[in-house]
């Protein structure tokens, strides 16, 4: 029998504000165990939360980029259980009125475009984290640090339209580049700020109705999220086909086993008894506001893609990598504005230098120079890559090293013509062999020029002054 | 309108609260009591109302992202029963 694998994705997203969603401690990654809670955040009796505006914005511009339909009117909720990561015992959400509804995302597989549809976004604050008393068994304690307490996030959950592992990962990534294109989230996956459950079905092709679904979580990159659900789809599928029945569960994925472990088997139906907040009105938001930040989203990924490769010529391949980093993008355009060219070596060159480009390390100069210097034939590549290199050490300017360091190369023909005619000279035999039909002779030629150019001439010049002396 | 027994234990139970025989007794009959009394609202036909989930119908207020340190860390340590340095020192945590 033939199955089909049914995906939905969930992403909790950590929105880059300063401070905490309903209190103003700081969000900032690394911190001593507790030193960024207050009052509010470790639910003390008589405290109120209050709503943090960027974190409200942060959540419409991605509604907004998503092509959801922002909601005039959201309540938050109290999603109610006992954890100790949890001070006040229940955590702020959005439940039955989230933010935003009903939009999509188009991701590429396979050379052609699926489109992904998006539920829902709501917003919703963190929990903290427990660190283990030793982990080994036995152990009596575990310490609480809340300083990720009501970081806000918004969880972005997807329609279950995925139909392989290839185009769950598809998915993530285009997400991942959206949010970080917007600014509204960092997208640092070790450090938790971009993270995905995946819940995960089979069903005999042609059936309309879902399978029976599991959760998993515990992924902590695009690859873990594709190898977890292969995994799965595997273990279900075998699972059917030896007359047994999936069992609705959350899974977790171990990495280094490679295999998904059943986390609670009797799952005490979750009975959150969510109800609006009494804290925290509606949010209201008014559409002169989502007005305004509609005129803030900048070029997606998708439109950038396609943009590149219309305007510059570009590989779409080579668009992909170029626009999978907007800071990349930028930096490519803005060379290629300095030294048109041709765009795809320019295109190379960025990728080739990205880490140094993301780093803020290289000029857009630098590259326009040094693809327009070896275009020109000035210097070679070799020579190009090692003033790059040089730029990087010493901070000089690529043109002023470039003289320094004497690398450029003969490219003038008239200049060369004196060297070939020196190695012919000196070559008389072999000079008569290449004549009588050993063609293979210009090799030698061309290296006893550039032996003589002492590695300084154009080979591709110097090819074609010898074989218009040769000829 | 009597709630169950089974009800009233799983309340209890999602509360974290032990009730006796006794007390799961009398809190029944009580609870049952304030849902009759709510259930007046059934005789109203409510039908285009929009539930009511907070008493006045104005936005939230909201605030600049702008972090303000609250600067007293063990102030907030020394309500705990239990700690270790800077951490809060609970009973361990069993996964089933």
């Amino acid at each position: 029998m033939a199955f089909e694998t049914v995906i939905g994705l969930e992403v909790h997203a950590q929105l880059s504000t300063r401070s905490k969603i309903f209190c103003a401690c700081s969000t900032a990654f690394g911190a001593s165990p507790n030193e960024n809670t207050c009052p509010v955040c470790t639910g003390m009796p008589g405290v109120l939360p209050v709503l943090n505006r960027k974190a409200v914005e942060f959540t419409i511009r991605t509604a907004l980029a998503t092509s959801c339909a922002v909601q005039r009117r959201s309540v938050f909720a109290r999603k109610n259980y006992f954890y100790p990561d949890l001070p006040k015992a229940y955590q702020i959400s959005q439940y039955e009125l989230p933010i935003a509804l009903g939009g999509h995302i188009d991701i590429e597989v396979d050379g052609g475009t699926r489109r992904i549809g998006i539920t829902r976004i709501h917003m919703e604050e963190d929990a903290g984290k427990l660190i283990h008393e030793g982990e080994f068994a036995g152990a009596q304690a575990s310490l609480a640090d809340l300083n990720r307490c009501s970081v806000p996030l918004m969880e972005i959950v997807s329609e279950p339209d995925m139909r392989t592992p290839e185009e769950g990962g598809a998915y993530l990534r285009r997400l991942h580049d959206v949010l970080v294109y917007l600014g509204v989230c960092d997208g640092n996956m070790e450090e938790g700020s971009f993270r995905c459950d995946a819940n995960v079905s089979v069903r005999p092709v042609g059936r309309e109705a879902f399978g029976t679904k599991v959760e998993l979580k515990n992924m902590n990159s695009y690859r873990n999220v594709e190898k977890a659900l292969e995994y799965e789809v595997r273990r279900q599928v075998e699972l059917i086909e030896d007359g047994g029945e999936v069992v609705q569960e959350t899974r977790l994925w171990d990495a280094n086993a490679g295999v998904t472990v059943s986390m609670r088997r009797k799952e005490e139906a979750h009975d959150y008894r969510y109800f609006p907040d009494p804290d925290l009105l509606p949010l209201i938001v008014d559409d002169s506001w989502v007005e305004e930040l509609r005129g803030t989203i900048p070029e997606m990924p998708a439109e950038k893609i396609a943009r590149l490769e219309a305007q510059y010529g570009i590989p779409r391949y080579d668009a992909g990598i170029l626009a999978s980093t907007r800071a990349l993008a930028d930096f490519f355009e803005a060379s290629a504005a300095i030294y048109g060219g041709n765009p795809k070596t320019t295109a190379n060159e960025c990728v080739h230098w990205k880490d140094a480009v993301l780093a803020g390390t290289l000029s857009p100069e630098t590259i326009a120079h040094a693809v327009e210097d070896r275009e020109r034939g000035t210097i070679s590549a070799t020579a190009s890559k090692k003033l790059v290199e040089l730029v990087l050490s010493t901070g000089k300017p690529f043109r002023t090293l470039r003289d320094e360091q004497g690398l450029t190369q003969l490219s003038d023909a008239s200049a060369l013509d004196l060297l070939v005619d020196k190695v012919l000279a000196a070559s008389p035999k072999e000079v008569e062999a290449y004549r009588a039909g050993k063609e293979g002779l210009l090799s030698f030629f061309v290296g006893q020029v550039m032996k003589e150019s002492r590695g300084k001439a154009n080979p591709k010049v110097v090819r074609e002054v010898l074989k218009r002396k040769l000829g | 309108m009597a709630i169950t027994r089974e009800e009233v234990l799983h309340v209890a139970r999602l509360a974290r609260l032990a009730l006796s025989d006794d007390e799961a007794g009398r809190l029944g009959g009580q609870l049952s009591a304030i849902l009759d009394y709510v259930k007046q609202l059934d005789r109203l036909d409510t039908r285009d109302v929009v539930p009511t989930s907070h008493a006045v119908e104005k936005g939230t207020p909201m605030r600049d992202d702008v972090v303000e340190p609250f600067g007293d860390r063990e102030a907030l340590l020394a309500n705990a029963p239990d700690r270790l340095n800077d951490c809060f020192r609970v009973p361990r945590i069993i996964e089933d």
